[in-house]
């Protein structure tokens, strides 16, 4: 009895970690596999190609597209959730009234499916019927507005929706770390006759460095993987003008039939998520070691 | 007397700017669902719709077209919904046990097992769509319901194991260990002393799971057939249609009731999305 207890809390996790760990690293394995065949329509393993889906890729130029959108959107989507999300709330955190309720409303878009909102934007940014015509109805008749049929400028719509979508949760975040600060602080540096935007710049905002890495690297994480709101929003046009890698791996793989090169494109995804987020989770266990 | 409210009303001033921004394109949603396609037509995103016309909301529900399906978002609903109440349940129980075990009766190497476990969260799920598939298809669940309740389950463990394990981490050891004196066991401190104290944590994560599982599109669209398919695919099909006739009016009123579940969820229980909102970002 008393050794059955002892292997009973492993017996209990065993499925969960055999079939979590099959699922996350097995499959990583067999993707990786799968991308040194000459899979098509369907997967085929007697083929061996070596690194050609790989070559093949890089001289691509539809994935030189999907890259260089995936690092405009990046870095764009990141910064910008984060300076909107950062300065409301740092708004927020001037004893306003009605806090309870502006926090909610910036963040509900988090809660909402990118489907649905790339639905709502692709509306918005309607050339004839949308924006356009809202600012013609207002009465500036020369305005201009098809950022979202055009192939250069198309990404930055996908942009603009993802910033909408995420700056709610950058700002949350925030305003969490700078409830964590002692108010003592500030007050010193008030009396030491600092201005406030200066106490922010200097003081806070180095504090709050730890909580500004983990929201960047969320955020980076995400915007890696998004797909969802540039199938709504543009579903990757016009033409493959805004392509991302997600949107790239999942055309060639279920759409295109060229399966080993899809998985070669997945391989290079799982790559970059994890030069970002492996070197985080691993600073994170070590510093802080639950041993009780 | 100027200068001492100016701050403050700049301050409000920006703080209800920025609430217009998020605002805006739900009220053009909603406004544009409650028009007609002559409203449409002559008004613009900002105009008030003339009546309060359920017309578009009606036919996005049960009679609107993708392609030449014409049974409007219902069927999709129905699917999201059988898809999302399983897989939220059994990935958050799953989840529960889990954590349970890795922060009460740690073994050697169980941090490891967790530290490896951890990536799951933030893995590229496009590295598993080829290999899900196959698995999918020798199982016999492809484009299945079945199919898709199992690959959340799987896909969301490593989240909900995440959520448990720092929770219950913070748990007295105490209170855990006198129990064990007076001879209760495994299943029983579960039951007695965990799971009565377990009930802020699973509000939280049967939210995430939920929320996540409702707007999932990258398995829905992957691994979905014909009779399947989650809102989300549905909603995203039926606004890319290329029809002669573009009824924006319709689009908007599918998109509503797409996102209608999981609003709700939030505003009646916002602090706990806010929670997990957190917790996948900062680790305990």
């Amino acid at each position: 009895m008393k050794t059955f207890e002892n292997i009973l809390p492993k017996l209990v996790i065993a499925p969960g970690f055999i079939i979590g760990f099959a699922f996350i690293y097995g499959f990583m394995i067999w993707n990786a596999v799968l991308s040194v065949t000459g899979s098509n329509m369907l997967p085929n393993y007697e083929v061996f190609v070596g690194l050609d889906q790989y070559t093949k890729l890089w001289a691509s130029d539809r994935w030189y597209v999907a890259l260089k959108n995936l690092g405009l959107f990046s870095v764009l989507y990141v910064g910008g959730s984060m300076a909107l999300g950062m300065g409301m709330a740092i708004f927020l955190d001037q004893k306003v009234r009605f806090e309870g309720v502006l926090r909610t409303v910036y963040l509900y878009p988090m809660a909402l499916s990118f489907i649905v909102t790339g639905t709502a934007w692709k509306w918005i940014l309607n050339p004839s019927l949308g924006l356009e015509k809202m600012m013609h109805d207002l009465g500036w008749a020369s305005f201009q507005f098809d950022w979202l049929v055009q192939s250069d400028t198309a990404i930055y719509c996908v942009v603009i929706a993802g910033i909408w979508q995420s700056a709610g949760f950058a700002m949350a975040l925030s305003l969490a770390g700078l409830r964590g600060i002692d108010d003592s602080i500030i007050k010193a540096a008030q009396i030491d006759g600092a201005s406030l935007p200066r106490i922010y710049w200097r003081i806070i905002l180095p504090v709050l460095r730890p909580v500004v890495f983990s929201t960047v690297l969320v955020l980076s994480h995400l915007s890696i993987k998004s797909f969802d709101l540039v199938m709504a929003l543009t579903s990757g046009g016009p033409g493959y003008a805004t392509d991302v890698p997600a949107t790239f791996m999942y055309v060639m793989s279920f759409t295109r039939g060229q399966i080993g090169l899809g998985a070669a494109s997945a391989t290079m995804m799982l790559a970059t998520v994890a030069a970002i987020v492996v070197p985080y989770l691993y600073s994170e266990l070590r510093a802080k070691p639950h041993d009780r | 007397m100027f200068t001492k409210y100016l701050p403050r009303v700049l301050i409000y001033g920006t703080l209800l700017l920025a609430a217009c921004f998020f605002l805006a394109p739900l009220y053009v949603m909603l406004a544009t669902s409650l028009k007609d396609a002559e409203q449409i037509r002559t008004g613009n995103l900002l105009s008030m719709p003339h009546s309060f016309n359920v017309d578009a909301w009606l036919s996005a529900w049960s009679s609107a077209c993708t392609g030449v399906d014409c049974r409007g978002l219902q069927p999709y609903f129905m699917n999201s919904v059988a898809i999302a109440v399983p897989a939220v349940l059994i990935s958050t129980a799953w989840g529960a046990i889990n954590g349970y075990v890795l922060s009460m009766w740690k073994f050697r190497g169980s941090e490891l097992l967790f530290g490896f476990m951890l990536f799951g969260v933030f893995m590229p799920f496009q590295v598993v769509l080829l290999p899900m598939s196959q698995v999918l298809g020798y199982l016999g669940l492809s484009s299945s319901l079945g199919g898709l309740i199992m690959v959340h389950c799987i896909a969301g463990l490593a989240g909900t194991t995440l959520f448990f394990r720092n929770y219950y981490t913070a748990i007295p050891k105490e209170l855990v260990n006198a129990a064990r004196m007076d001879g209760a066991g495994f299943w029983r401190i579960f039951y007695r002393i965990v799971v009565p104290l377990s009930v802020p944590i699973l509000m939280v994560t049967l939210i995430w799971q939920f929320t996540n599982i409702w707007n999932d599109f990258l398995f829905g669209v992957a691994f979905s057939g014909a009779d399947s398919k989650p809102i989300t695919v549905g909603l995203n099909n039926m606004a890319n249609t290329t029809s002669s006739v573009k009824s924006y009016n319709v689009d908007m009123a599918a998109a509503l009731i797409a996102g209608l579940p999981t609003m709700l969820v939030y505003v009646l229980a916002g602090q706990y999305f806010v929670k997990g909102l957190t917790a996948g970002a900062v680790k305990g």
